[in-house]
């Protein structure tokens, strides 16, 4: 153990006039932990799951974002090539091993490139598959890593992400639960990324510009 | 970075005669503030979010070895290498050390107040290193060789027409005839720039916002998504924070974050919050190879065993500065080091010693709309008068007005004598102003007559008048 590390946990024990070994100390901050309890969740975000997708959808559009319904996931190559081309942009999109999109039917989106691995600044877009959105703060969730690389949120010009309707809660507690479900009571995916709009700064003049250093825009895709 | 701060009542008179600076002043805290107070409205919950808050960090603070201890247990299990530091030398020794090992060239780096608070560039570059600030805000000061004004809007004491001054004079390789009317214009030439640093670089290094003992996490909050392409494009991610950033859970970073860029800038959230936990894993395809958090005390495990302990709740959101009518006026360089605003003036003189810092929590009105828009409920006003009397048992105040303060400590134990000699101040000065009911000049009070008349008062003290006021509620 370092000497900095022994020193400084030293001053905070003597600052709060506690010792080293304290078991009580110890167990208060583990239950706290164990029962991450929830705290105040805003009335806002115990709405019904119709009132989660159109508040969802109602801060994503005026952030900027655009968000479109899609059916079933059968329909989402076409919608998204479709989106592409209504944009301008090259008719390419990277993704990562998703196996939800890979079942996906590519085959019917004509044309469309399809690029797998990390981002790159050239691609036009990147596709993520959320784990879920946030309806108080119209938030997608992301637990990024092999299944759906981090670069691709953040790299090309255009992110496209799709989350299942099902998957829409209305609070960030919610959020958390279904984090704990897919990476276990205090498991983490290596980042998870909280996103709510298309990159932008306001450093210039205090004017809020779109498409800083992330992408210039955000598809969000409910599907189902 | 070097401290300015003794120099403070210099720096805010040429900060008032600076044309430049007051008007890129003029417009923007104002716009701030409405956002925030429209955020507000829109939440019912905000102010009993703020309880809370405040709660919650000082139950994390009580047991803050714990949670550091637990943090670092479970950000080891999760690949990561925790690091600690007892001043701002360690922490420039650690990584500049780090950075070294890894044969880096260039470092990018994500917006970081501790970063400053240790001067973390100058030392980067001594060791040889080309460090890219990647924040907007934080890259247009790195090439005018200025330090941030403001913590969240580092570039706020600057207008448009500066920063394309600049672009033209540092971007030389780009056609003179370009564009840059608009600030849309300027935005996209950073990005094309620092998008080729981004992805060339050897290291990447952040701050985090909060880091979480559940998951053993660290947190980043940002709009431009630099600091993610900062910490997701190099080898190695190199986190540097304090040690007050610690939260027990994720819920409790729930509540934090409703607060947070509510408080900042008035948005429901910011675009993007990041949780970061260890390096790449097994299959990733991208993510850092090495994670490493260097955990910085620098003085804050002390001030949690003093009457200042409060202070240390602050998530840095930047409402105080945002509503100060003096950091409105001086802006935030005035104040001399990192952290300016009243959050400065308590933070510090804590961090650089009162000798040094006591022009700050001086230099305030006391009007209290730090503390009535803090989301930690930090009493800030109450905080700086404990730092004026710091600065007085010290001994050092000029004489004339340490002599002053004790006739008037002395006055003021006396009741009897108090009330009759303010009595007789209020008669005399009230008969003596009466045809004008103000002063232009008076003796002892040039330093407020100089600028505006002194209004004189109406001949009876507030304690006369209450006395009335109570005897006619009476009747």
């Amino acid at each position: 153990m370092s000497t900095a590390r022994s020193a400084i946990l030293g001053r905070i024990r003597a600052s709060l006039d506690a010792k080293a070994d304290d078991a009580t100390r110890l167990h208060a901050a583990q239950a706290r932990i164990t029962a991450h309890s929830r705290q105040l969740i805003p009335n806002r975000a115990q709405g019904s799951a119709n009132d989660h997708v159109a508040m969802l959808r109602s801060f994503l559009e005026g952030q900027l974002a655009t968000v479109i319904k899609v059916s079933e996931p059968g329909a989402v190559p076409a919608s998204l090539l479709a989106y592409l081309k209504d944009k301008g942009a090259r008719a390419s999109v990277r993704l990562g091993g998703d196996p939800r999109l890979a079942a996906m039917p590519w085959q019917d989106a004509n044309g469309l490139e399809i690029l797998q691995g990390a981002g790159s600044p050239d691609d036009p877009s990147g596709l993520s598959f959320a784990l879920c959105a946030i309806a108080e703060t119209g938030t997608l969730v992301i637990a990024a890593g092999a299944d759906n690389p981090v670069t691709l949120a953040f790299l090309p010009a255009t992110h496209i992400i799709i989350v299942e309707r099902a998957s829409i809660v209305g609070s960030y507690e919610e959020a958390i639960d279904k984090v704990r479900q897919a990476f276990g009571a205090s498991g983490m995916p290596r980042t998870l990324n909280y996103i709510s709009g298309p990159s932008r700064t306001a450093d210039i003049g205090g004017k809020i510009v779109i498409g800083a250093h992330g992408p210039r825009n955000l598809c969000v895709m409910i599907v189902g | 970075m070097e401290i300015e701060t003794p120099h403070f009542k210099e720096n805010a008179r040429a900060a008032l005669a600076d044309e430049q600076l007051q008007r890129a002043l003029a417009g923007l805290p104002g716009g701030l503030v409405a956002q925030r107070a429209a955020a507000r409205a829109r939440l019912p919950e905000f102010d009993t979010l703020r309880d809370i808050g405040r709660d919650l960090r000082n139950e994390t603070l009580e047991l803050l070895d714990t949670y550091l201890e637990i943090y670092e247990k479970n950000a080891t299990a999760a690949g990561a290498h925790v690091h600690w530091a007892q001043t701002a030398e360690e922490a420039r020794a650690i990584i500049v050390e780090l950075c070294r090992a890894e044969g880096a060239r260039l470092v990018t780096k994500g917006k970081s107040m501790i970063s400053e608070e240790i001067g973390l560039n100058d030392a980067l570059e001594e060791a040889g290193m080309e460090v890219v600030e990647t924040d907007l805000g934080e890259y247009i000061l790195q090439i005018r060789g200025e330090t941030p004004s403001h913590i969240i809007a580092p570039a706020i004491h600057l207008t448009q027409e500066q920063v394309e001054r600049d672009f033209r004079r540092v971007h030389r390789d780009l056609p003179e005839a370009r564009n840059l009317v608009e600030p849309a214009d300027l935005v996209g030439e950073a990005r094309k720039v620092l998008r080729q640093k981004f992805l060339a670089a050897d290291v990447g290094i952040t701050g985090a916002n909060f880091l979480i003992a559940e998951t053993g996490s660290s947190v980043i909050v940002t709009n431009e998504g630099n600091g993610d392409l900062t910490q997701s494009l190099a080898r190695v991610h190199i986190v540097i924070t304090s040690i007050d950033k610690v939260l027990a859970t994720r819920e409790d970073l729930a509540t934090i974050l409703r607060l947070l860029a509510r408080s900042a800038t008035g948005q429901e959230c910011t675009t993007y919050a990041t949780l970061s936990t260890g390096p790449r894993r097994p299959g990733d395809v991208d993510g850092p190879e090495a994670y490493h958090v260097v955990l910085l005390d620098n003085g804050r495990a002390e001030l949690l065993g003093t009457k200042f302990r409060e202070v240390l709740r602050c998530i840095r959101c930047g409402a105080c500065m945002n509503h100060c009518p003096v950091y409105s006026a001086v802006g935030g360089h005035s104040y001399g080091w990192v952290y300016p605003g009243p959050i400065g003036s308590v933070l510090t003189p804590a961090l650089i010693g009162i000798e040094k810092g006591a022009s700050l929590p001086n230099a305030s009105t006391f009007c209290g709309r730090c503390e009535a828009v803090c989301p930690m409920r930090i009493p800030l006003p109450k905080l700086m008068r404990y730092w004026r009397e710091a600065d007085f048992e010290a001994g050092q105040p000029p004489l004339t007005q340490r002599t002053a303060l004790a006739a008037w400590a002395a006055l003021a134990k006396r009741p009897r004598l108090y009330h009759m000699m303010t009595r007789f101040a209020a008669a005399g000065l009230g008969a003596f102003g009466h045809r004008r009911g103000r002063f232009g000049w008076l003796p002892l009070t040039g330093g407020w007559t100089r600028h505006r008349d002194l209004a004189a008062p109406q001949g009876r003290t507030f304690q006369q008048l209450w006395t009335e006021t109570q005897r006619g509620v009476a009747r």
